[in-house]
């Protein structure tokens, strides 16, 4: 944790209220989207109990599983999601827009819009990613055969678990998470993994402390768990005298579960709320342009019969993706930084980047040493904050991000520090710079050593050209698997 | 059990530890209140209700169920699913005898225990013992122990099998799950050495690696997989030294400390003031008092987590660190630095915000 968000911690506790680590909102907060509340049944292994979703606030689907270690009302639960849910994802399949590729030689072709599912915390994201492997490679034929939405349900959790590991990806998100990146509550971040406390500290009840609201907010009587576990009381006083019969009476056991899911239900909506007050980074609905972009390619895969995703990936799918989530996760802290100020606050804080004022500007100084001259302004920029820079680091500035800043001197007079810094790029074509590209003596100015360059993508062989020492090449897509997995428990 | 620990509970009888205690005790070594607490036996969840904060550890009776029918279906038929399993895990013989030590005919279970020490006295006997009761000392206290199983391998090396009915998918299992298995498993393991010790025999011959029986995937089929716990025993035997020294720690303790729960809650919590906690936002999970103890280190930096702690520079108190980050405050020697910073980030705040 960094210093500044443990002091906004102990801010918060002073304040009885939690406070703000983002000055704006770094994630895309979609017009429609889809609030899920998974709950499972203590002990099974991921079995459904009961889930909340919809679209619409005033009126959320309950589904229940009345019996929920049986297999056949497993699978009814899933064909129920599945009504739900797979119209939704579909429903944004019906403009495209072009989008030019290859500096503008090709065209391809992007939905307008794309799903995004809202789940409670990360043990909802785990719920689903599980549910997802446990219905995907369903049979729809043969003995234990199911509706053919089931396994679709299958790949599209699976595809939504896996946005949700890339940084930055909008298209599943968890409430916790989402409100702990804006604001900084005045209890433990164990403590915070309860959303009911949670938002407790950030906007308390009229009278109330954050700290007070968020103690309430821990007693599950009144506040049940937000999932997917429930809680054990629940379980031992409610539900278990409900399921101990052969043939459980289903509109009692609906009234018990929409008691325990309404609260929550209630919560994931005002967390939109809060979240929808705040203003969008600049770069949230660049982030979004590529969830639409994965969106965009798993509907063409379903479309075009593919299989679906493998149990593991091979050795080239592994590093590939790995290689694409630590991409998207620099990218992600980098662009959140030159969004917010707040945020770039924490790289201030540690050296990697300071503000300070230009003194010196030679906007019109040409570097002739090469073969032909270029335009290489240089500056002195002299800041009372921390500099850990060394001579020949490139800086950037999100004032100019097309610029790069070449360190060429870093000297410490006094209590000051002065940085000499050549500047190349972004100062247009000719050997004199474009008005205002250059900056001017006097200009306050923010440099970084985080850079939005792009970032190649890593170099693989094709995944039949998988070397013996990762295995060889992989065995191709099998039939859903037959026997023990299909007997499933009764 | 020393007179100084005796005294401290009451007139109560001591609370009996099980493999989970022992292995919570590895959770949090630094906390003396829970040290002193465990080595007295005393009642934490009826301390906790008493003096008015009470936690919520409750299971549900669905988990319970699960696990108790995992376990019956693996040792139906003379443990027949359980020998496939471990057969393909350890190359157990599969046609080695079981030896089933019972129940217990009274409450003392010294009875059960005798059978035990029998039994792996005699040495190569059985391939798969069945509730086995194993003692430990802890903290002067001996502490009654029942491993799911003990099976022999082929090569005469012990094995705890431990049967957890949370499931393998796809070869993963929920690390928080895995890693509890593996230190109570570790518990089983010390026991049994001490015991083969005890009775001449080499305390090598007990593997440690244990056989983790869980569920495949998202049935009830049985698979097992093989842990090395040997990092758990280590931490295991630093915490128990640790704690055997926790009895001349309450002989310390004046006279009139005790934690008697028909005392009034006042006087227990006074008592309580005598023996300091450690707290962590982590004791929530694992500890019946942790809600007291938070609300006792309220205000604390600890409270909001260690991670807080450490990034506020290890500064005592919330108002404290403010203070130092507000330049109200006039940092000591090896806090110059730790405000340095949090001035700085004060001022970055305020400018922003």
């Amino acid at each position: 944790m960094s210093t500044l968000t443990a002091l906004a911690r102990a801010q918060a506790l002073v304040a009885g209220r939690a406070q703000p680590v983002a000055t704006v909102r770094h994630l895309h907060v979609h017009s429609r989207p889809l609030v899920l509340i998974p709950l499972a049944m203590a002990g099974e292994a991921n079995a459904p109990l009961a889930a909340m979703a919809g679209t619409d606030r005033s009126a959320p689907r309950l589904l229940v599983v009345a019996q929920p270690r049986n297999r056949s009302d497993r699978f009814a639960f899933a064909a129920e999601l599945a009504e739900i849910l797979v119209p939704y994802v579909d429903s944004f399949t019906s403009e495209t827009e072009a989008v030019a590729v290859d500096r503008g030689r090709d065209v391809r072709h992007r939905f307008t819009d794309a799903p995004q599912l809202w789940v409670p915390n990360t043990g909802g994201v785990d719920f689903l990613r599980l549910f997802g492997r446990s219905t995907r490679f369903r049979s729809t034929e043969g003995e234990y055969a199911v509706p053919p939405s089931v396994p679709l349900l299958g790949r599209w959790l699976t595809f939504f678990a896996h946005a949700a590991e890339v940084a930055g990806s909008s298209l599943l998100l968890n409430a916790v998470q989402a409100l702990g990146l804006h604001w900084a509550s005045g209890q433990s971040s164990a403590e915070d993994a309860q959303l009911a406390a949670l938002l407790g500290w950030i906007s308390p009840p009229p009278g109330r402390t954050g700290a007070e609201a968020a103690r309430a907010a821990e007693d599950p009587e009144l506040c049940p768990p937000a999932g997917p576990a429930t809680d054990p009381a629940f379980d031992n006083h409610v539900l278990a005298p409900l399921l101990s019969t052969a043939d459980p009476d289903v509109a009692a056991l609906t009234e018990v579960l929409r008691a325990q899911l309404l609260p929550t239900w209630e919560l994931m909506w005002r967390t939109l709320d809060l979240l929808r007050e705040l203003p969008p980074g600049a770069r949230v609905a660049g982030r979004w342009d590529s969830d639409r972009d994965t969106y965009s390619g798993f509907v063409q895969h379903l479309a075009e019969g593919g299989p679906p995703q493998p149990r593991r990936d091979g050795a080239v799918a592994a590093a590939a993706r790995l290689h694409r989530l630590e991409n998207a996760a620099t990218r992600y802290a980098v662009q959140r930084a030159f969004d917010d100020p707040l945020v770039m606050a924490e790289y201030r804080l540690t050296g990697a980047a300071f503000v300070g004022d230009v003194t010196l500007a030679k906007a019109d100084r040409i570097d002739d040493s090469g073969k032909r001259p270029v335009l290489r302004p240089r500056i002195m920029v002299v800041t009372t904050e921390t500099v850990r820079v060394e001579p020949g680091a490139t800086l950037t500035s999100p004032q100019r991000p097309g610029q790069k800043a070449l360190v060429i001197s870093v000297t410490a007079v006094d209590e000051k520090t002065e940085v000499l810094l050549e500047l190349s790029g972004g100062m247009g074509r000719k050997l004199v710079a474009e008005p205002g590209s250059v900056p001017e003596v006097g200009e306050r100015l923010l440099l970084t050593t985080l850079s939005e360059a792009y970032r190649p993508g890593g170099a693989f062989p094709e995944p039949d050209q998988t070397p013996w020492t990762h295995g060889g090449p992989p065995v191709a897509f099998e039939p859903p698997e037959a026997g023990s997995e299909q007997a499933d428990q009764q | 059990m020393t007179a100084g620990l005796d005294r401290l509970r009451g007139a109560i009888p001591p609370k009996r530890h099980n493999a989970r205690t022992i292995a919570a005790l590895t959770g949090n070594p630094g906390c003396t209140r829970r040290a002193v607490l465990d080595a007295a036996g005393v009642d934490k969840p009826q301390l906790a209700q008493r003096i008015g904060f009470p936690g919520s550890f409750g299971q549900s009776r669905f988990a319970l169920a699960r696990g108790n029918g995992f376990e019956a279906m693996l040792k139906a038929d003379d443990c027949a699913l359980l020998r496939e399993v471990l057969a393909g895990c350890l190359g157990l013989d599969a046609a080695g005898a079981y030896d089933d030590l019972g129940e217990d005919a009274d409450d003392t279970l010294t009875a059960r225990h005798g059978r035990t020490r029998e039994l792996l006295a005699a040495s190569a006997g059985a391939a798969l013992i069945d509730h086995p009761l194993l003692t430990l000392d802890v903290a002067g206290q001996r502490v009654f122990l029942e491993p799911d199983l003990i099976a022999f391998q082929a090569g005469g090396r012990l094995h705890v099998v431990e049967i957890k009915s949370f499931a393998i998918v796809d070869g993963q299992a929920d690390s928080a799950k895995v890693s509890a298995a593996a230190v109570q498993a570790a518990v089983y393991v010390l026991a049994l050495r001490r015991l083969l010790a005890e009775l001449g025999h080499d305390p090598a011959l007990v593997s440690h690696d244990v056989v983790l029986v869980c569920t495949e995937n998202f049935s009830l089929q049985p698979v097992a997989v093989v842990l090395d716990v040997r990092k758990q025993l280590s931490t295991l035997k630093r915490q128990l030294t640790r704690l055997a020294s926790v009895s001349s720690l309450a002989a310390a303790l004046p006279e009139s400390v005790s934690f008697d729960v028909a005392l009034a809650p006042a006087d227990l919590i006074t008592a309580l003031g005598h023996v300091e906690a450690r707290y962590a936002p982590e004791c929530l999970s694992t500890c019946e008092l942790a809600v007291y103890c938070r609300h006792e280190a309220a205000g604390r930096t600890a409270a909001l987590g260690r991670p807080v702690r450490d990034a506020l520079g290890g500064v005592d108190t919330v108002a404290e660190a403010l203070a130092l980050a507000a330049g109200a405050a006039t940092p000591t020697e090896e806090q110059a630095e730790a405000a340095a910073l949090l001035q700085a980030a004060a001022r970055l705040r305020a400018e922003i915000l």
